[in-house]
């Protein structure tokens, strides 16, 4: 039948317009949309600096009382001297601006505005335009961050000295953090497609996320049950893992162990959503959108 | 199902599950342990076949399924129950191929990006669609030249008007030259002339490209002016498919005559209601059946300077058809649970 009526279709309709290469094409859509977002993103710059100089409060809070029980405690807690929490919570402001994807609190506002409508009518899987348009709005950030990042150095004297490939692998770490957190934002967010009232899940991930990921403290000052539980969940590999990369000694195997695991929970997150979304979908009412 | 269609749909239903509370704490408390829901039909067994290059009206009061139907047909819902194709596909498996040969507009939704020129949105689509550029480029000028927005290409979307806007949102959505195109409300919202502007362009791009369109809008004018056919639907249910032209014959039950008299004074209630006057010009409805006796004794019983007999406009039969349906109908709770 399906052939019968794309047959029956064709003569009084033109020929469909011939298709560019895939990879081409992604690539050119990536590229459009991280232009955009960085124009869009330069176009309200005052506004993202007072929102990234609002997230500078939480690691200054963090290390200045960590360096103060440092400090009380002749030096250093659990091997972490000021220099180090100052080094630990200064590049924690650029992994966390790395690592914000879309809030699962926005599908609700997605759906009711209809974005997600356009989105679904284009022959393009829409997580493509998630991952494309806030990774286009972290160069912005770098730029914003890079001033509030020279303060913070002033001021704390973090003790920071990186290798080659420590630099390296944080470099990409922070992007597998991205994609990671993205994956498992866009499972959370899902759930409002059967149901309106996940605030209470979104919370309970978040605080997990705060207390396993290195968000709150450094892993390793954390009880070893804790430590190992964390290995095994992905929030480290978004957080503790990418700052550790560059601020701690880590040997070249947990480095690139690490980014392996990175992978591993993207592609674990990319499966989940693949599945989940073709269920989600199904159940998208799009009320008056 | 016709071998020729472009759209074909048996038996379509959508029914929503909505939840339903009633008012006061009391309730509000019951409900955090009891959620009570209705099912609603918005959608209730349609058929229909579309053959290709057709600009077929889709007719039908707010709530009526229209907007339901649409999405169905563009994959955006899955149906309920019953069998949708649109060219070959079934739209709800939402397949690369089905998505890259259609287009919806819908009237009162931006799907530009607000921040940045619309070319910068047009070049995102180009990417989204895989046209290469010299297509790109080509289609992209034709439906400006067209639609005349060359000086809007460059503006903020956030800095158009809404007929502008809509413009854009026209041009953007057939950058990948779609072979059917859904069009919900194209022209809610604008000025007279930008609706005949964009009417007139939906016509020029369905004979210039064979495209076939589906059409909703509340101003008949649009239907009137780009559609020969026309579908009413009305709680779900289909209650006219077929020819505008049909569509007074079969529903209209009167006609009105206009007539100008020599004896502008003359009493013409005998006839049937007169619904105007003006000067030695009258106009009087009168039962379709009577039309062609009341005229004849009009013609014998007056001196006649004109004459003419009209079906009543287009608003009045549509009107009359709901009418009908709400007298016959079987009082089933059905409806679109939106607005």
């Amino acid at each position: 039948m399906s052939a019968e009526l794309r047959t029956a279709a064709g003569p009084s309709a033109e020929a469909p317009v011939p298709e560019e290469g895939r990879f081409r094409s992604m690539a050119s859509m990536y590229l459009t949309l991280f232009k955009t977002s960085i124009v869009v993103g330069f176009q309200y710059r005052v506004a993202n600096l007072l929102y990234m100089i609002g997230m500078i409060a939480e690691p200054v809070i963090y290390l200045v009382v960590w360096s103060t029980i440092a400090r009380s405690q002749g030096g250093s807690v659990g091997g972490f001297t000021p220099g180090e929490f100052a080094a630990y919570y200064i590049v924690w402001t650029l992994v966390r601006q790395f690592n914000i994807v879309f809030t699962p609190y926005g599908w609700e506002w997605r759906i009711r505005e209809g974005q997600l409508s356009g989105q679904l009518l284009k022959p393009v899987h829409p997580i493509h335009y998630d991952i494309a348009d806030i990774a286009g709005w972290k160069f912005v950030v770098i730029v914003l961050w890079l001033p509030i990042a020279a303060v913070l150095t002033l001021i704390f004297h973090p003790t920071l000295n990186p290798t080659v490939l420590q630099v390296a692998v944080f470099a990409v770490a922070i992007w597998g953090a991205y994609l990671i957190r993205t994956m498992n934002l866009w499972l959370l967010g899902m759930v409002t497609f059967w149901t309106t009232r996940v605030a209470a899940l979104f919370e309970l991930y978040f605080v997990m996320e705060l207390l396993l990921s290195g968000r709150l403290v450094p892993l390793s000052l954390m009880p070893h049950w804790v430590q190992v539980l964390a290995c095994f969940l992905p929030f480290k590999w978004t957080f503790g893992f990418p700052i550790e990369a560059l601020v701690a000694d880590l040997p070249a195997g947990e480095l690139l162990g690490g980014l392996a695991m990175q992978a591993l929970w993207i592609a674990i997150g990319a499966g989940l959503v693949w599945i989940m979304w073709r269920r989600a979908v199904r159940r998208y009412t799009a009320v008056n959108n | 199902m016709l071998p020729e269609s472009v759209i074909h749909v048996d038996g379509l239903r959508k029914t929503f599950v909505v939840p339903e509370r009633e008012a006061g704490l009391r309730a509000a408390i019951r409900a955090l342990f009891r959620r009570k829901t209705r099912p609603v039909r918005a959608v209730d067994g349609i058929s229909f076949d579309i053959s290709p290059g057709e600009v077929v009206g889709f007719l039908g009061p707010n709530g009526a399924g229209k907007t339901t139907t649409l999405k169905m047909l563009s994959g955006l819902l899955f149906p309920t129950e019953g069998d949708v194709r649109v060219l070959g596909h079934v739209p709800s498996r939402r397949e690369k191929a089905f998505l890259r040969r259609i287009t919806l507009v819908m009237g009162n939704r931006n799907q530009l990006q607000w921040d940045i020129p619309a070319v910068d949105s047009f070049e995102l689509n180009r990417a989204i669609y895989r046209i290469p550029r010299r297509d790109f480029e080509e289609i992209r000028d034709e439906v400006v030249e067209l639609l005349e927005v060359q000086d809007l290409l460059h503006k903020p979307v956030r800095n158009l008007s809404l007929g502008e806007r809509m413009k854009m949102e026209i041009v953007g959505a057939l950058l990948h030259r779609p072979q059917v195109l859904f069009l919900d409300e194209p022209t809610i919202g604008l000025d007279v002339t930008m609706q005949k502007r964009i009417r007139s362009f939906i016509g020029t791009y369905n004979r210039r490209h064979g495209a076939t369109v589906l059409l909703t809008s509340h101003y008949m004018a649009d239907v009137l002016a780009l559609c020969k056919r026309v579908i009413v639907i009305h709680h779900g249910r289909i209650l006219f498919d077929g020819a505008l032209a049909a569509l007074s014959s079969q529903f209209a039950a009167y006609k009105t005559i206009g007539v100008t008299l020599q004896d502008g004074q003359a009493d013409l209630s005998a006839y049937g209601e007169v619904l105007r006057r003006d000067g030695e010009t009258f106009t009087i409805r009168v039962a379709k059946a009577d039309a062609s006796g009341v005229t004849a004794r009009l013609l014998a019983e007056h001196q006649v300077i004109d004459l003419t007999i009209e079906d009543p406009p287009i608003e009045d039969v549509i009107e009359l058809v709901f009418a009908q349906e709400a007298t016959d109908g079987d009082g089933e709770p059905i409806g679109e649970p939106t607005a």
